[in-house]
């Protein structure tokens, strides 16, 4: 019972803690704008740990952040080696194909407006299909390696990749691209210097919504027939074993991965679309 | 028929695209069944024996329309190999998802645009919660839920897509709710307005094309976490398990007809709440 008291006065301490630290101009600080979402992470540990322990929930059904932790910790070489198999091996190729293969598309349908306006309602719709659904039918066309895994995420970040790309190419105006033909730029010059760096902004929304897709797609894969390891291996079996702290640092990593890979991306796009306005602070 | 004319050439060009990818697929076999009865096939004489196959790796067309056909009105709805019986679970599932996705996604928004302590403590949290693959905890939130005794599948499916769909009508709302301007908001404070009123008079009417708007990708979004949710548990009822089933007997043609079903059944969802939103918009007197 102390433990659910004191967790849920640390709770409330952390929490008027954000609420005071809201109402200064600390706030508006780079400081204060990462230290907020800090703190409210690690209230909400405390109180899932207090919960736990307090309510005395069994570790079976709900382990508490340290019970994770220290899983986390005694079995970083399994953690690693199913990261590396679905996450280097499954969803970056995938992601990397499936997204280089879109652009390649848009640029190569860019030129016939016949085939966009055909291609476009198409791609809207399959973008909104349940995608995830072909993965048991590429776990059978390409073995359970990770070809199949890379496969079900080209699947399914072609198409939202595919739709923003074409859309990004048709972003620059009227003008712009007047002024450049007054220039004399053959199509070719007025793609790489004009039409592809105005896309970029789409371009790099579709590749963050890629990012998480491509993460989902190859651990689904695995759910279907994969190799001992793998993350979605290991999430179906140590369910199945009931060793849901196993299944939470799996989690935690697939959470870690998926906010680096978006992050990445972010990154990668402030450096490209300096110029956009929603970059500029 | 102009903006049909192109659609229709593009879809005829991918079943054209299809036909051929199924018989170099499906003449692998055709060649193996040959070799061992010693006989050789000429091309002409395999592509037909690459249309009917029982087991196709990748079955053509027509054999997916005819399972599909078959299994929409081949027969009673009710029955367990119906699809029709099969989308209703799935669709069950994906509207108890979708609004307890809106439930959570307009409360949400409500509390960050009220206060700031939420916006700054929970928005970040909202963000990294998008980037966890959900299919990482789908078959954890099925084997909590039956140790806490929800034998009901519906339970667990709906929460997976309810994480799923919640955000994109959190992002709007926030969009929506902070649309008015300052011109507007301080007319109603020349008015003495109370903050429930501004909030039901200005903010809620100003945010529901940002609403409708979202209405259609969380829809989407929902329908592939109830999929996902039905896919790797064992469940026995869902145009999911219907695949699953399909991949663990090795009946690529029931794979296919509950994919394309899924995806029948997505169109009609975005049609229907692309019908929702006309309607709300006209009633709202938004042209167009």
């Amino acid at each position: 019972m102390t433990f659910l008291i004191v967790a849920l006065i640390v709770w409330l301490a952390l929490w008027t803690l954000n609420v005071w630290i809201a109402g200064r101009p600390l706030a508006k600080a780079r400081a204060g704008k990462a230290l907020v979402p800090l703190i409210f992470g690690v209230a909400v540990l405390v109180l899932w740990e207090g919960l736990v322990r307090g309510l005395g929930i069994s570790f079976v059904i709900l382990p508490p952040p340290s019970a994770i932790a220290a899983k986390i910790a005694s079995s970083l070489p399994v953690l690693w080696q199913d990261a590396a198999q679905t996450i280097l091996k499954g969803a970056i190729p995938g992601f990397l194909i499936g997204c280089g293969s879109a652009v390649l598309t848009a640029i190569a349908i860019d030129r016939s407006p016949f085939l966009q306006r055909g291609l476009l309602p198409i791609g809207n719709f399959v973008a909104a299909l349940p995608i995830v659904g072909l993965a048991p039918i590429l776990v059978m066309w390409f073995g359970f390696d990770w070809q199949s895994k890379a496969a079900v995420v080209v699947a399914m970040v072609f198409f939202p990749m595919l739709v923003n790309t074409v859309a990004g190419l048709q972003a620059s105006d009227r003008m712009q691209r007047d002024l450049m033909a007054t220039w004399g730029a053959s199509y070719l010059q007025t793609l790489v210097k004009l039409r592809l760096p105005a896309a970029m902004p789409f371009i790099f929304n579709g590749l963050k919504i890629a990012s998480t897709l491509a993460l989902i797609g190859a651990i689904v894969a695995e759910f279907f027939g994969s190799p001992i390891y793998g993350m979605g291996f290991r999430i179906s079996t140590e369910v199945g074993r009931l060793g849901l702290d196993m299944v939470w640092a799996e989690i935690a990593v697939a959470a870690l991965a998926g906010s680096a890979l978006y992050g990445l991306v972010s990154l990668i796009e402030r450096w490209v679309t300096f110029w956009h306005p929603s970059q500029r602070h | 028929m102009k903006r049909a004319l192109p659609v229709l050439t593009v879809l005829l060009g991918i079943v054209v695209i299809w036909y051929m990818a199924s018989v170099w697929m499906n003449s692998t076999w055709v060649y193996d069944q040959a070799e061992r009865a010693g006989t050789t096939v000429s091309f002409a004489e395999m592509v037909p024996q690459t249309m009917n196959q029982d087991r196709p790796l990748l079955p053509p067309p027509h054999q997916v329309g005819a399972e599909l056909w078959k299994g929409l009105f081949g027969q009673a709805i009710t029955s367990k190999r119906s699809l029709v019986y099969h989308g209703f679970i799935t669709f069950k599932g994906t509207m108890m998802g979708f609004g307890l996705g809106i439930v959570v996604g307009v409360l949400m928004a409500m509390a960050i645009v009220r206060f700031r302590v939420m916006d700054m403590s929970v928005m970040p949290w909202a963000i990294i919660s998008q980037t966890v693959p959900i299919v990482a905890l789908a078959p954890m939130i099925i084997t909590l839920s039956s140790q806490l005794g929800l034998t009901d599948r519906d339970v667990p499916k709906a929460i997976i897509a309810a994480y799923l769909s919640f955000f994109p009508v959190l992002v709007s709302m926030v969009k929506g709710l902070r649309a008015p301007d300052q011109m507007q908001l301080d007319l109603l404070k020349t008015y003495g307005a109370s903050e429930g009123e501004t909030f039901l008079k200005l903010r809620l009417p100003a945010s529901m094309p940002y609403f409708f708007a979202s209405l259609k990708v969380a829809v989407a979004a929902s329908l592939v976490g109830t999929i996902v949710g039905e896919l790797p548990t064992g469940a026995i009822e869902g145009l999911g398990a219907r695949m699953l089933i399909g991949s663990q007997f090795g009946e690529p043609l029931i794979m296919w007809a509950s994919l394309f079903a899924a995806a029948i059944l997505a169109g009609l969802l975005i049609v229907v709440v692309g019908f929702v939103e006309r309607l709300a918009r006209k009633r709202m007197g938004v042209p167009g």
